[in-house]
């Protein structure tokens, strides 16, 4: 096999990997400052690939151009998700949230495939098959495009939670729930901002993921179950972690799939869940609360 | 009198700050003794040592000559020691009776008969009337009573109580100091008190031990400590409630 | 006669004249019904029992099913010599997930997705393993099934569904038992207040993998009961991720913690569901995916207004305790 081979796979999967991270870092987000684990993560992402998919079928819309128009829907959806429901249970036991969300991706899931049926569908734009080449290497246009995309959102979020005054009142918000209660702050409505903004980050990732792969109902579980690993693995709660987290999962799903076989891909990435979970339970990237 | 509970040297740090600096002292058989200090004297940690939520850095704590530092708080429990929590830890959706069980389990050997000895606990703490009813509709009051019932089925030799006065009216406290006196009286039971509320351990302590910045720097009965005039500056000067 | 001990009879009666009243269809969603509230009895013990969320409870249905099944495949030993084994593997894996998860402190959310991560990690390894077939699953031979064959589990529908039912009721009562016992009260209050638990002498580690110990075996059964009603066994559809939150859902509706709760859940649910697609089939408007919304409807129906679950509020109706 040739070093050749290996770095292409190898640059690949980090491009892929960072698309991950921005799905992933939605989760982290909503996870750090509501607390609460989006079992429907990923059910939320086959949903924006649809829906990128869809635009693109009846409008013929680049998928890069229908992040704005899904992004937007996402917000107003996650904030009246969690102002309608989730914010009812953020007093409730653990598991109580948890099956909540859980019957969220049921019926995502299985409303896509009610709405869709289970036949994959793709998109299909003429820079997918060009890529950009530094000798030996090549990079996919559509790849490289869609982890630039993963990195400015990312960057714009970041920027959002350390300069404008809101992102730093939903950080005092994850830092402490009753201090920022006290000083005033309407928790539950940062609460249900901060879930739009987890709810948007899945939808660019989504746009973004439709070029790299094609769509079906049943993908949603397996990213929900991707996005876990890669937080865990990065660290619950941290935004760089999860960039960083998605970033080695993409590089050892697409590695181990070229060394070991496609099929046993993903058992790395849980193997590699189990054993952070049980010696570093707060993530390869995270800080010890 | 021989001693029931020994520690010496016992130091504790957190992240460099230390919490315990060689304290040393002992609980006699059969006496109500207590530990007091200002806040952050280091209390709460000596009664985590004692009752295993930490190790000690240094030093050695021996329960009835037998060395226990470093054991876990279910071992600590089997050894004889039972505690409550300053902040009460009740099985809330257990009934009161329920909660009482459980602590009877470690020394009876069937249900049915840790259903008696935890009847029996609750009539000796007047909580027989609210026996049936979830622990999480008590009152405070009754919720300090229930941490106490339950430490007491479990049988223990030393009985630690941790701020237990905290947070009551004056009446509920001198009721509840007639309960532990009573229990005392009747049984001879050893208690440990770690105590803010200086009208309680007035009233109950035979013996007393001042902590401050972590060491032990007075002790004995409650007259020859009220008289020293070191606790008087550390301790009384501030929270005067006698 | 207690109100309790009423009910159960009537129950058990209408559970037993069933299958003479109904038709096939009508005994096949019973049988599922009570599979679905035997295996989430099970889960309940973890859950309800001892406060411990598990979400992958479909790996030991699983290994209880390929054990029992690939004993069966390969060398013809019926489900009876393999259920011992079933149990004991099942058992056994749940023992070292809890003594991992427990030691290193992993509890609440982290645990689940720990459950998760070893109900998926043996999914993707079981098409890896050729001598149970891989991912093109396993096949248990069907010779006859006509006359009653109890010993390899051989039959017309009702004899399964008499299995399960005994199955069922053998649940509850343990299940019964196990609340009325040391382990019962041990396992509450280490639900209620761990640290409080310990303060009482409870050895929490000890009893809270003997707990998993339990239940995963209890749940090893329905996997060999799978295998056997099934006949074909295939890692994507056995170890799902989704098939653990059916075990789980028979609880949660019903009610979590409570002895009844999981034989009520998991009627509603599977009725429900299954009354859906009908109604859906009837009106020529079939499609896959309209199970899963009526699942996913129901769950979040009961959590949002029913937090307790059915049972609780319904029992109190009734006058039972």
């Amino acid at each position: 096999m040739s070093f050749d081979l290996v770095a292409n796979v190898a640059i690949s999967g980090i491009l892929t990997g960072l698309v991950y991270g921005l799905m992933a870092l939605g989760l982290s987000v909503i996870f750090g400052v509501v607390r609460v684990v989006n079992f429907a993560h990923g059910q939320m992402m086959s949903v924006a690939m649809y829906a990128a998919a869809l635009l693109f079928a009846r409008f013929e819309l680049d998928p890069f151009l229908a992040v704005a128009p899904v992004a937007v829907a996402f917000f107003v959806l996650g904030y009246a998700l969690q102002a309608g429901l989730i914010n009812r249970f953020i007093t409730r036991p653990e598991h109580s949230q948890f099956l909540l969300l859980v019957a969220v991706g049921l019926i995502l899931v299985n409303g896509l495939l009610m709405a869709f049926g289970p036949d994959a569908r793709s998109v299909q734009v003429d820079y997918q098959l060009e890529s950009f080449e530094f000798g030996d290497i090549l990079i996919d246009k559509a790849r490289a495009y869609a982890a630039g995309l993963a990195i400015v959102t990312a960057l714009l979020l970041g920027g959002f939670f350390r300069f404008t005054w809101t992102g730093v009142a939903i950080r005092a918000c994850a830092d402490n729930y009753f201090a920022a209660r006290v000083v005033g702050l309407h928790v539950r409505r940062l609460y249900a901002l901060t879930f739009g903004l987890g709810a948007v980050c899945v939808a660019v990732a989504g746009c973004a993921l439709t070029l790299l792969v094609d769509v079906t109902p049943s993908l949603g579980p397996h990213y929900t179950l991707l996005a876990f690993v890669i937080v865990i693995v990065g660290g619950l709660g941290s935004m760089i972690g999860a960039l960083l987290g998605g970033v080695l999962i993409g590089v050892s799903e697409a590695v181990g799939g070229l060394l070991i076989s496609p099929s046993a891909k993903s058992m790395l990435s849980f193997g590699l869940l189990i054993v952070v979970l049980l010696l570093r339970p707060q993530g390869l990237f995270g800080r010890r609360s | 009198m021989t001693a029931l509970l020994r520690a010496s040297g016992l130091s504790k740090s957190f992240r460099g700050l230390k919490a315990v600096a060689n304290a040393s002292f002992e609980v006699a058989e059969g006496q109500v003794s207590a530990l007091i200090g200002p806040n952050g004297a280091g209390k709460t940690t000596v009664f985590n040592l004692i009752a295993g939520v930490y190790a000690p850095d240094t030093g050695t704590i021996h329960f009835q000559g037998r060395p226990i530092h470093g054991l876990r708080p279910d071992q600590i429990c089997a050894a004889g020691i039972g505690r409550t929590f300053q902040l009460v830890k009740p099985f809330p959706a257990l009934s009161v009776l329920d909660n009482v069980i459980v602590g009877a389990l470690r020394v009876e050997r069937t249900v049915a008969a840790a259903r008696g000895a935890a009847h029996a606990v609750l009539r000796k703490l007047g909580l027989e009337a609210r026996a049936n009813d979830p622990a999480a509709t008590l009152t405070l009051s009754d919720r300090k009573r229930l941490e106490v019932a339950r430490a007491l089925a479990t049988r223990p030799r030393l009985l630690l109580l941790d701020e237990v006065m905290a947070g009551l009216r004056p009446t509920e406290c001198d009721q509840l100091v007639e309960a532990f006196r009573g229990l005392h009286r009747a049984e001879g039971l050893t208690i440990l008190l770690i105590e803010h509320v200086m009208r309680a351990v007035m009233a109950l302590a035979q013996h007393i031990a001042v902590l401050d910045r972590g060491a032990v720097i007075a002790r004995g009965t409650p007259d020859e400590v009220v008289r020293d005039m070191a606790v008087v500056q550390c301790y009384l000067g501030e929270d005067t409630e006698i | 006669m207690s109100r309790a001990a009423l009910l159960l009879t009537g129950l058990l009666a209408v559970a037993l004249v069933f299958p003479w009243l109904a038709g096939g269809y009508a005994l096949s969603v019973g049988t599922l019904i009570l599979y679905f509230a035997y295996t989430s009895q099970s889960w309940n013990v973890m859950m309800g029992f001892a406060g411990q969320l598990s979400l992958g409870h479909a790996l030991y249905v699983g290994i209880g099913a390929y054990a029992a099944g690939a004993l069966f495949y390969h060398f013809g030993i019926g489900p009876w010599a393999g259920l011992p084994l079933a149990v004991a593997l099942a058992a056994l894996a749940g023992v070292v997930i809890a003594c991992l998860a427990f030691r290193f402190g992993v509890s609440g959310v982290y645990f689940a997705l720990l459950t998760i991560a070893f109900a998926e990690f043996t999914r993707i390894g079981f098409d890896h393993v050729s001598w149970t077939g891989g991912p093109g699953g396993m096949f248990l031979k069907v010779e006859q099934r006509d006359s009653i064959d109890l010993v390899h589990l051989r039959g017309p529908p009702a004899l399964y569904y008499y299995v399960m039912l005994a199955l069922t009721a053998g649940a509850l009562a343990l299940c019964s038992r196990l609340l009325g016992s040391r382990a019962g009260y041990y396992w509450r209050a280490i639900r209620e207040n761990e640290e409080a638990a310990q303060a009482l002498g409870i050895n929490v580690f000890r009893w809270k993998v003997l707990a998993m110990a339990i239940s995963a075996g209890m749940t090893a059964i329905s996997g060999v009961f799978f295998a056997f009603y099934n006949n074909s066994l295939f890692p994507e559809q056995v170890f799902n991720t989704g098939r653990s939150i059916e075990i789980v859902l028979g609880s949660v509706i019903g009610g979590v913690g409570t002895l009844f709760g999981p034989i009520f859940g998991a009627a509603v649910f599977t009725l429900l569901s299954e009354g859906a697609t009908e109604a859906l089939r009837a009106v020529g408007w079939e499609i896959p995916g309209s199970k899963g919304v009526v699942y996913g409807v129901v769950l979040l129906l009961v959590i949002v207004f029913l937090p307790q679950g059915i049972w609780p509020p319904l029992a109190r109706r009734l006058g039972i305790r």
